[in-house]
């Protein structure tokens, strides 16, 4: 134990579940949560929609509100729930020196201005004379600002006031890891005493279905459990929306202001494995060696994406440690993109910090976990690049 | 021999390595040449039409193999010339950096070219839905990488051989000190003895221009392009959108002395602060940007009257300048005025997530060459605004120390100092 230990004080959640911790632990540990799917909208795709969510408790002003797009929103809504769930939000001592890593993407671009362009198109030999023409005159002028990725931040510093520091991370899951690393090395280093940490990642836009579908990601036909989805129509990522955000605090800091720990966050393990050319598997493999695992039975939140590849890659490597029992939440809640690592890194202090192992999400694919997790580990193997893991344990 | 670790017992890093490729030219001489004789790159856009913009000038890079070939392949190009250039410089090979990368790149979309490709190779359904369809049979990881936003990193971190998991950061109009910040920070952690700090940004595109047009952000003097970017000046009216890269070879001192590599200066301190007030004005009365100052002067153990030269943002719109004044005076006191400070920005334009990387390179220049450049374009001084801003015609002057201001949308301020020499 040392008083720059890492600790978890504060996690704010949204997804397809609901909001907030008690929710996600409630539907989460029940054994029978089926999953929020919407086949329809974006068909052949599925989809895990937004809950309802009423903007208001955390994000007051309604100017605010309009200022973001719902990308923005989500994150600074989540943002806020963490800082309530660490007793930080509203102490300006706390909130003025909290340094803060936000991991982003690109926020909702307008999908009607984009169809009208792409439509007169075809009618039109200028096309670059056509967008200029349209974006000029069709763009909503803040539209740039309520899409732009430094701006979810910017956001939570103008609507919860953190302003200690304000650091945007991109580049999909790998941003998330390399937030929630930055940030806790320095803490570890006395750089920082105490940071706010996540990402959000709204899919109910088009435009975000294409950034996977470039790749040819997308799973596509009826719904099935993240491990399940090999051999199926499509790539075997479903995405959803959602957000984690982590109040992380030295165990010194944290004391002092007599803050209950819900975990202690271990080394975060990180890296660039050379895809597709490398063995995927033998490079997790190795990263788990240096994660510092217990030889004990051991829960692992995976943040697996079901993209073909790095799914089956993941499990192999977590199924070659006899001791290691996988969860993939992203069965219940769908790839929350550069959200996944932060949000693996909160269900596993969620369930450190009850004592208690979630049961099954998918009883085919799935194991059954017995006794107390004490400590968990939490993945996120990107879809296409970057990958990271941690061991969250008990606070000690 | 000085002394390798700081004030608070921290590794001194030092700066091994320098590349910079703007709207100027690629590398630091034709760069330099251009800067000290007061040479804006700024100029007419022929990238694309300019029928119905505002704005039809900018400090684009056009000289490059991918200078036409959308934001993200040239974004990538700017980020490797200028990491090639710094990695020479340092001595380490091309290929097998062995340290960590931290990029700052702007949020690059699918480009429009490759929309309009996209659906009209498809028929049937319209809008999203047929991008989506012809998306998926497309079998291009061009396309698909230029989506994805660890990619630029991913590829630059593959062929410098940087270690880890690459870092791709955007604080706006900050990130290139953010890059240099993140890399500071990771060695006096202790975590490395070397990082590349790179910041690029080819986007200036069409929509691009248009968004930030619509923000009434940019200048529309197009009649004299070298001429539209004036910081400081009465008549200033917005930036200049811009393009180019910076790379530094960050190294600790001890590593550096201990390889005999030659140093090119030292970062000595990095300050941040974001502003709570609004999403693209700075709080009235300047506080987060005088905090920023404060804490890059006291990260570097350095009083206010040790800063021989500002770097300063200077982007030349109302709003910035102003408010760089105002913070500038409340750090300073009386000592503003005889302050040199010049603005890159007024030859090179705003060079968005590159500038704070491409401005600290050239402040590392300034003080090795014991020159300061200019702030062209200064012919209608703001009367608000008393700095001495190097008017029109560089300065030969003994610069130990420079703070480089960063200020962007969002809130984000970071400052970093820099020393010729370690103490």
């Amino acid at each position: 134990m040392s008083a720059r230990d890492v600790v978890i004080t504060g996690i704010g959640l949204v997804s397809s579940l609901g909001e907030g911790l008690d929710t996600h632990w409630e539907k989460l540990s029940s054994g029978a949560t089926e999953p929020v799917v919407d086949g329809e909208r974006y068909k052949p795709y599925s989809i895990h929609p937004l809950p309802p969510i009423d903007w208001g408790l955390q994000i007051a002003k309604r100017g605010d509100q309009r200022q973001m797009e719902t990308w923005q929103r989500l994150g600074t809504y989540a943002a806020g729930l963490a800082l309530d769930d660490a007793g930080v939000k509203g102490d300006e001592a706390l909130c003025s020196t909290m340094d803060m890593i936000v991991a982003a993407g690109g926020g909702e671009r307008d999908e009607l201005v984009d169809q009208g362009i792409l439509e007169a198109s075809e009618t039109r030999g200028d096309t670059e004379v056509l967008l200029n023409e349209k974006l000029t005159t069709e763009l909503r002028p803040t539209l740039f600002l309520a899409q732009l990725s430094n701006l979810l931040a910017g956001n939570i510093s103008i609507v919860h006031k953190v302003t200690g520091s304000s650091r945007t991370f991109m580049g999909e899951e790998g941003a998330g890891v390399a937030a929630v690393e930055t940030a806790a090395a320095r803490i570890r280093a006395g750089q920082s005493t105490h940071a706010l940490v996540g990402g959000a990642f709204q899919t109910e836009h088009s435009d975000m279905l294409l950034g996977y579908e470039l790749g040819a990601f997308l799973h596509r036909g009826p719904w099935k459990p993240l491990w399940q989805r090999a051999g199926s129509e499509g790539g075997g990522v479903v995405t959803g929306s959602g957000a984690a955000f982590l109040v992380l605090e030295s165990r010194e800091h944290a004391e002092k202001r007599g803050r209950k720990i819900y975990a202690k966050l271990g080394r975060i393990v990180s890296e660039r494995v050379k895809r597709p050319s490398a063995d995927l598997a033998e490079a997790i493999t190795a990263m788990l060696e240096q994660a510092e695992l217990p030889d004990t039975p051991l829960l692992a939140m995976s943040g697996a994406s079901g993209a073909h590849a790095a799914t089956a890659a993941e499990r192999a490597a977590l199924d070659r440690k006899p001791n290691v029992v996988a969860r993939g939440f992203g069965t219940l809640t769908g790839h929350l993109k550069e959200a996944q690592f932060p949000f693996a890194v909160a269900l596993a202090a969620l369930a450190v910090d009850r004592r208690a192992a979630y049961p099954v999400f998918d009883a085919a694919g799935e194991k059954p976990f017995t006794g107390t997790p004490d400590a968990v580990l939490a993945t996120a193997i990107g879809y296409c690049h970057f990958e990271g893991m941690a061991l969250v344990s008990a606070p000690g | 021999m000085a002394s390798t670790t700081d004030h608070m017992g921290r590794k001194v890093v030092a700066v091994t390595g320098i590349g910079v490729v703007t709207s100027l030219g690629v590398g630091k001489k034709d760069n330099w040449d251009a800067l000290t004789s007061g040479r804006s790159g700024i100029h007419a856009i022929t990238r694309f039409p300019v029928d119905h913009l505002n704005t039809r000038i900018a400090g684009t890079v056009d000289f490059l193999p991918s200078s036409n070939q959308g934001a993200s392949a040239l974004t990538y190009e700017l980020a490797a010339l200028s990491a090639e250039e710094a990695l020479a410089e340092s001595g380490f090979g091309p290929s097998d950096f062995h340290g960590p990368l931290f990029l700052a790149s702007p949020p690059v979309e699918l480009d429009w070219k490759d929309r309009f490709r996209l659906y009209h190779a498809g028929k049937g359904i319209e809008g999203y839905g047929r991008l989506l369809e012809v998306a998926r049979n497309l079998n291009s990881a061009e396309v698909f990488g230029a989506t994805q936003f660890g990619t630029i990193a991913d590829r630059l971190a593959e062929r410098f051989g940087a270690t880890g998991l690459p870092v791709t950061l955007s604080t706006a109009c900050a990130s290139g000190a953010t890059a240099i910040q993140l890399g500071v920070e990771a060695i006096r952690r202790g975590e490395c003895d070397r990082a590349l700090a790179v910041g690029a940004d080819g986007s200036a595109t069409a929509e691009a221009l248009i968004r930030f047009s619509l923000l009434s952000a940019l200048s529309t003097q197009n009649d004299v392009p070298e001429k539209a970017s004036k910081p400081f000046s009465k008549d200033r009216d917005g930036f200049v959108l811009a393009e180019g890269s910076a790379a530094l070879v960050l190294e600790s001192l001890d590593s550096a002395v201990g390889r005999g590599a030659e140093v090119l200066g030292i970062l000595s301190g990095c300050g941040e602060r974001a502003d709570d007030f609004h999403r693209t004005r700075s709080k009235p009365d300047g506080s987060p940007a005088i905090a920023a100052v404060r804490a890059a002067l006291a990260d570097a153990g350095l009083a206010e009257d040790e800063i021989d030269y500002v770097n300063a943002h200077g982007t030349s719109t109302p709003e910035n300048d102003k408010m760089e004044h105002l913070s500038l005076s409340t750090v300073f006191g009386e000592r503003v005025r005889t302050i040199p400070i010049s603005s890159n920005k007024s030859m090179i334009g705003h060079t968005l997530s590159a500038a704070g990387a491409i401005e600290a390179a050239f402040s590392l220049m300034t003080m090795r060459e014991g020159v300061i450049p200019p702030t062209i374009n200064y012919d209608n001084p703001d009367p608000a605004i008393e700095l001495d801003v190097v008017p029109n015609k560089k300065r030969s002057a003994n610069v130990r120390t420079v703070i480089s201001n960063s200020f962007g949308f969002g809130g984000q301020n970071a400052c970093l100092v820099m020393a010729r020499e370690p103490v």
